[in-house]
């Protein structure tokens, strides 16, 4: 569905990614997994075409994705739930979630609300509530809900567990896990919270300094003494 | 922007009477009408791209030159009716004025994105002036007049023999506007566009990530403020019957020191700094001398900078990020 190769990004000198191969199933969650500034959140703002490739090719679902602009791609059913969830913070959680289908026939709107407000019911009681008054974990059910209500059929989930208290963090991979088994939902997860990352993952990636280094099943990379050394001392 | 209504020049009249607070409620809310509508132009650039259209106020200028250039070519091609007339100087003068808006934009601040602030500030205030020149050269420097085409004025009796005078006119301006801005705001507050416009405002990229096309979001602000301001520009031809290339200045300073004083980013702050200048104005020179009113309008911005500086309405920033 989605395939990268040899994919360059800098800002200004300083080099994010360094040739990033990488390939997307149709169906299948793969996580990403690595330390602070490996380049994680730099590969998904090019997928989306954030304007700091350097060179390489991004193609979704067979068209290359390059001087394609940002709303365009995701015109093209690729759902963004970025890094801090920038949650409209003026808006309320009910505009915010409109905002999300934006760029998809209204006609669509109350049935996926329905489906979203099904899969995080807390955000039901805060539909008129302003997005900034919301708690952490609150905006990040709603970035993630804002993000489905825009139908994706490829869906970048930017450390989505940051931040969250460990039992919220575990229902939401629940969440994720359980849209991309209903609904084949194709999913592209970065995550520094390893373990949970690569239990959850049909395949995975261990990135370091802007390149991938390892690649495998999550039960492989979970398994593997270097990976448990590097990423899970403790977690398992 | 010339005087009209009652003036005491030097004297200050014993108390109020209601005649006169009356006249100069009209007068004041006419007033208030040209800023409020300049003034939303501001506001609105300012909350979405964060800068000063230096611009916006020379936007007005070309709206006022339209709508008069549209009243004189449909005297000349014989179009009697007057409401027909306005009808069509309004939709004419907001389309031309727009195009400009849009190609000021397009031009002058869109290649200039992501660059430091004061970029854009410059490349505004010379949008300005190359704006006031083309209108000197194109129409000439000398003040255009129009003959009064809105006729109709009422004397409103309250009582006690006085009397307070309504024209016509300041009648079209307030109902004009007050329609102009009540849908103006359910544009943006109900509408696709109007989240679009503020989800841009809040967080660009996000939005860009929900598939709004960001710069012709910020196109459709600048139109929408261009035709705003060209509402103003014909409003101030009908009322004025006099204009120049240079009106734009002084009417861009006061409906800017509205948006601020209102809090800029804020539309109903923009109105509501509209109106206070408006009525500030015309209730002025009832107490005190014409001559400091400009200094009453820009003291009390320095004062509301001091004390209050996000403006009446502004908000605070405090937000969970």
């Amino acid at each position: 569905m989605l395939s990268v190769e040899g994919l360059h990004a800098a800002y200004g000198r300083i080099e994010a990614l360094d040739g990033v191969d990488l390939e997307v199933k149709q169906g299948e969650i793969m996580s990403l997994v690595g330390a602070n500034g490996a380049g994680k959140t730099t590969l998904l703002m090019s997928i989306c075409g954030a304007p700091i490739v350097t060179a390489g090719r991004i193609v979704l679902d067979g068209e290359d994705l390059a001087g394609v602009p940002m709303h365009e791609i995701i015109r093209r059913g690729v759902g963004h739930v970025p890094e801090g969830r920038h949650i409209f913070p003026r808006m309320t959680v009910l505009e915010n979630l409109r905002m999300g289908g934006y760029a998809v026939d209204p006609k669509h709107f109350s049935a996926d609300l329905e489906r979203v407000l099904a899969l995080f019911p807390r955000l039901k009681d805060r539909l008129s509530q302003r997005g900034g008054t919301l708690s952490g974990g609150e905006q990040q059910m709603l970035a993630i809900a804002r993000a489905l209500i825009g139908r994706p059929r490829l869906l970048l989930l930017d450390e989505p567990s940051l931040g969250l208290a460990p039992l919220i963090a575990l229902q939401l991979f629940q969440a994720i896990l359980g849209i991309n088994r209903d609904e084949k939902l194709t999913v592209l997860l970065i995550e520094q919270n390893a373990y949970q990352a690569l239990k959850l993952a049909d395949r995975a990636c261990i990135m370091v300094n802007g390149k991938i280094t390892l690649r495998g099943t999550g039960a492989e990379l979970l398994a593997n003494p270097a990976v448990q050394a590097a990423y899970l001392e403790g977690a398992a | 922007m010339p005087q009209t209504g009652i003036v005491f020049r030097g004297e200050i009249p014993a108390r109020m009477t209601i005649d006169i607070f009356l006249q100069q409620l009209v007068n004041g809310l006419t007033l208030g009408a040209f800023y409020g509508l300049i003034a939303l132009g501001y506001t609105m650039v300012y909350g979405i791209i964060g800068m000063i259209n230096f611009a916006h106020g020379d936007i007005y200028m070309i709206g006022a030159f339209v709508a008069l250039i549209g009243f004189v070519v449909l005297s000349t091609v014989g179009i009697a009716s007057v409401p027909l007339a306005i009808l069509i100087v309004l939709v004419l003068a907001m389309f031309f004025t727009a195009c400009y808006g849009w190609a000021v934009e397009r031009i002058a601040y869109r290649p200039l994105r992501g660059s430091p602030r004061l970029a854009p500030l410059i490349s505004a205030i010379g949008m300005s002036i190359v704006l006031q020149n083309y209108v000197q050269i194109a129409q000439g420097a000398r003040t255009k007049s129009l003959q009064p085409i809105v006729h109709g004025q009422y004397s409103i009796d309250v009582g006690q023999g006085a009397h307070v005078s309504v024209s016509l006119l300041q009648i079209i301006i307030i109902v004009l506007t007050v329609a102009l801005m009540a849908g103006f705001t359910w544009v943006i507050r109900s509408t696709p566009l109007g989240r679009a416009q503020r989800a841009t405002e809040q967080d660009a990229t996000m939005a860009a990530l929900l598939g709004v096309n960001v710069n012709r979001t910020i196109s459709i602000t600048f139109v929408i403020g261009a035709s705003l301001a060209a509402v103003a520009g014909m409003m101030a031809t009908l009322y004025y019957g006099v204009i120049d290339f240079y009106i734009g200045f002084i009417a861009g300073i006061k409906a800017f020191t509205a948006a601020v004083l209102g809090g800029i980013g804020s539309l109903p702050g923009a109105m509501l700094g509209g109106l206070a200048i408006g009525l500030i104005e015309s209730f002025w020179p009832v107490f005190f001398d014409l001559a400091y009113r400009d200094v009453a309008v820009f003291g009390l911005l320095i004062l509301v900078l001091i004390f209050r500086p996000t403006g009446l309405l502004g908000r605070p920033e405090i937000e969970k990020v």
